[in-house]
């Protein structure tokens, strides 16, 4: 350690939502003119972390030190003040204003308190590109013109435009060509080069390796190692401090036999360009595919596709044998294909309406003579289907918005039940589910699956996946990279596969 | 294990017997906060009416003509209601009524007597209403751009027609509806036409997958979306709606006036957005209530006719009018943020 303090000094942070610990006493140094990577799964609290860091979250216990001293950040505001600047994944730019106006928004250089100095903003901008060594980006384009990489420069001179010493950057190579990485680590070294220090968030290991530092590594709210040597420390060691939880998942017994009836579902060839590869799997009756993947490594993309809620630049789905016309919902549905989509309440539910209407509207015509609906029929299919999954309350006149976010997520499989879909697609079925009510779920797609439905399951939560899955594709950046029955594999060799794209020796 | 099962249908299953309560208690937990709220506005007002102008307010024949005149604007709140409901909105109603009143009551028309009134009326309330479905459904327009466009051109092509003259209706048989024989039981047919529309249209949007497929386009397009509703022809039929009921309302208004006329409807757009919102209608989409609209109708018409009846000027009635928005508006806040 340096015989000076540290730059930033977190200690003791923990972070409470109602019904998660976010953050569970976690430690982080950052020296002056270090690239400090964030490792960790989903959930591992490492946004949470960051938003604490960025002034957007309190933290409920715990204390910073700034260059020596204790500070409190209360807002967005005052973390800018004292030179820390946070780059979120979702860049934050006005996509109608320029380069200049967005890197001089909120502190444009005026005259007379109000009048904006065009020409000093320009060149304050120019120097500031060029310091970054992108010099060709014009100060007067509009940023909506600009590619994603561009706008990432745009946001770090932004942050440079604040005399910052601290940048925070989540995922910055998530949305960029690996020629663009390389610029965007050119860039963070010159940056560090400076004195200025960089938090970075990545899930690619080798880029960790690449550019950073040390490594501190989150897992369930808590950092397990802090400032690992980034370049020396073993894969596997990386992966074993990641993974091994404390919550253990009870999923429900699989078939003794694996089900070999004919293809409820099959892709052929499906791809869409710039987000997976041509894809080909199989899923039979009683049968759980699961697919595990990282955030943007196109899962849910594929299940999207499927739906025919995207329409495929390439191949075809087929359902008991007959193809599903391309890009399109209903024809998905009428074929018998239904989704649980990732996100519930903007996706799935209607959430100013009842239970029962939520479950029926994907079978409204069944219920209808003439289009006039037969309001007890519904009520009573709704309530069969609902207590089928033990649906709580056994109410569905109820509002589904007083539900739980499991009970929510049983609503939306009773519709499909209700219609008597063949092929279910699941994206995250357990995102927002208590962990308690998670076991009930998993037990629910087990016994739906028994009754003879085919399942896709995609999950970002490796262990789910292999818990609740008979056989699994492994998906790292929109291509399969290995197939194997759930049994055959465990979180290590998943996750570096999904890291690393080959198999840990 | 291995044999592949179909998965379980379930049909109408047998919800459990309950006893029913009586039918007025049913009808009363039914009833609403809001809606009785709304019925005591109307009251209120009533009681104002029958204070002020004890004699005129309260006859008969001035009764008629508060809902006469309702009925007009009415016809077209029950179509905009559908149309706020799923999310969208309308705001070439006025100009729509316009054209269809002139169209219909043009020399050539008017010599295919009644049938071709009525027909003409209808069928350029529905033309309009079809330009707007696709534009919004299919050519991607917001509909708030697409029907202001509708708007100008409407009234444009209602000036063109006319030339700026009234054009009297000879028809008799037309005119006929207005006069005082007309009425059954003392109501006239307009008034019969609008109860009509109004019965269909809580019955349609509260009874039917039409209703059902309505508010959940406007609750959450995408879900509704993803759970297999064609949203976009969905929405092409709002519109429709939104045009026939347009087109009733012009008939409605030549029988009315006499005559049609390329200023008719003006402003029914602000009116009907108006007399939803207050009557509950959530102009954010997915929840809409024809009762709400009709009592807004209502309430605006009364005030309308107290003012009248009063000697007050019409802007103190557009004051009184826009502060009645802003409470209701208010007031719904609250209860929905308590239940």
């Amino acid at each position: 350690m340096a015989p000076e303090p540290p730059l930033l000094s977190m200690t003791g942070i923990t972070k409470a939502f109602p019904g998660v610990r976010a953050l569970d006493g976690v430690d982080l140094d950052v020296q002056e003119g270090e690239v400090h990577c964030l490792l960790g799964q989903n959930g591992a609290g490492k946004s949470t972390l960051i938003k604490v860091l960025a002034g957007a979250h309190q933290p409920d216990t715990g204390t910073i030190h700034w260059r020596g001293g204790p500070v409190t950040l209360r807002s967005p505001m005052a973390a800018m003040r004292l030179g820390i600047a946070t780059i979120y994944q979702e860049l934050d730019l006005v996509e109608h204003l320029s380069v200049a106006e967005n890197i001089h928004l909120g502190h444009e250089p005026t005259r007379a308190g109000f009048v904006v100095r065009r020409r000093t903003a320009r060149t304050s901008t120019a120097a500031l590109l060029r310091r970054l060594g992108h010099s060709e980006i014009e100060p007067g384009r509009l940023v909506g013109q600009l590619s994603a990489a561009q706008q990432q420069i745009v946001s770090m001179a932004r942050a440079l435009s604040h005399d910052v010493r601290l940048i925070v950057m989540d995922e910055p190579s998530a949305a960029l060509d690996p020629d663009e990485v390389d610029n965007l680590f050119r860039v963070v070294t010159g940056l560090t080069a400076e004195g200025v220090a960089v938090v970075y968030i990545s899930h690619r290991l080798d880029e960790i390796r690449r550019i950073g530092d040390r490594v501190t590594v989150l897992k369930d709210g808590r950092a397990v190692a802090r400032g690992l040597p980034a370049k020396t420390t073993p894969t596997r060691e990386v992966v074993t401090l990641m993974t091994g939880r404390d919550v253990e998942y009870v999923f429900p017994p699989r078939p003794a036999e694996p089900p070999t009836g004919e293809a409820a579902l099959e892709v052929r060839g499906l791809a869409r360009n710039g987000e997976f590869d041509p894809l080909d799997l199989v899923v039979r009756p009683g049968e759980i595919v699961g697919i595990a993947g990282l955030v943007g490594s196109g899962r849910s993309e594929i299940l999207e596709t499927v739906y025919g809620a995207r329409k495929p630049d390439a191949g075809h789905v087929l359902v008991g044998g007959r193809p599903v016309r391309p890009g399109s919902v209903r024809a998905a549905v009428r074929a018998g294909i239904g989704l649980a989509p990732e996100e519930r309440k903007a996706q799935a539910l209607l959430m100013l309406e009842s239970v029962t209407r939520n479950v029926s509207v994907s079978t409204l015509s069944r219920f209808a003579r003439a289009g006039w609906i037969d309001r007890r029929a519904e009520l009573g299919a709704a309530r069969a289907a609902t207590r089928e999954l033990s649906l709580r309350p056994d109410n569905p006149a109820v509002p589904v918005r007083t539900l739980s976010g499991g009970n929510q997520q049983k609503a939306v499989l009773a519709r499909w039940l209700l219609r008597g879909c063949r092929v279910l697609l699941l994206d995250e079925p357990t995102r927002g589910v208590d962990v308690g009510a998670r076991a009930e779920l998993y037990a629910v797609v087990r016994r739906l699956a028994d009754e003879g439905l085919a399942v896709l399951l995609v999950s970002s939560e490796v262990p789910e996946v292999l818990g609740l899955a008979d056989r699994v594709l492994v998906l790292r950046e929109g291509h399969v990279v290995h197939e194997a029955p759930a049994r055959e594999l465990d979180e290590h060799r998943v996750l570096d596969l999904v890291m690393e794209g080959s198999p840990a020796s | 294990m291995t044999q592949p099962v179909s998965p379980p249908r379930y049909d109408s299953g047998k919800a459990p017997a309950a006893a029913r309560p009586p039918a007025w208690r049913t009808l009363a937990a039914r009833a609403d906060v809001r809606t009785l709220s709304l019925l005591g506005v109307l009251a209120v007002l009533t009681v104002i009416g029958g204070v002020t102008k004890p004699d005129e307010f309260l006859d008969t024949r001035n009764l008629q003509l508060v809902l006469t005149q309702a009925s007009v604007i009415g016809v077209v709140t029950v179509g905009m209601t559908f149309v706020i409901t799923s999310g969208g909105i309308d705001l070439s109603v006025g100009a729509i009524v316009a054209l269809a009143s002139v169209w219909a009551t043009t020399v050539a028309t008017q010599e295919y007597g009644f049938a071709g009134i009525l027909f003409t009326a209808l069928a350029v309330g529905v033309g309009c209403g079809l330009v707007n479905g696709l534009l919004v459904a299919y050519g991607g327009m917001v509909p708030f751009i697409a029907t202001l466009a509708m708007l100008a051109s409407a009234r444009g092509l209602a000036l063109q027609i006319t030339d700026g003259r009234t054009q009297i209706v000879t028809v008799d048989s037309v005119l006929g509806l207005g006069e005082r024989d007309a009425y059954v039981l003392g109501i006239p047919p307009l008034v019969l036409v609008f109860a009509v529309v109004t019965v269909i249209g809580w019955l349609v949007l509260n009874r039917t997958t039409f209703g059902r497929r309505t508010v959940a386009v406007g609750g959450n397009a995408e879900a509704a979306r993803l759970a297999g509703i064609d949203v976009r022809r969905q929405r092409l039929y709002l519109y429709l709606l939104s045009g026939l009921c347009c087109g009733i309302a012009a008939f409605l208004l030549i029988i009315l006036a006499g005559s049609g006329q390329n200023t008719n409807g003006n402003l029914y757009e602000l009116d009907a957005i108006a007399a939803a919102i207050i009557g509950g209608t959530l102009l954010s989409g997915g929840r809409g209530t024809i009762t709400g609209s009709v009592l807004g109708v209502l309430i605006f018409t009364t005030i309308t006719d107290i003012f009248a009846l009063n000697n007050l000027q019409s802007d103190v009635q557009q004051i009184a009018k826009g502060a009645i928005i802003v409470a209701a508006v208010l007031v719904q806040r609250r209860t929905a943020s308590t239940t």
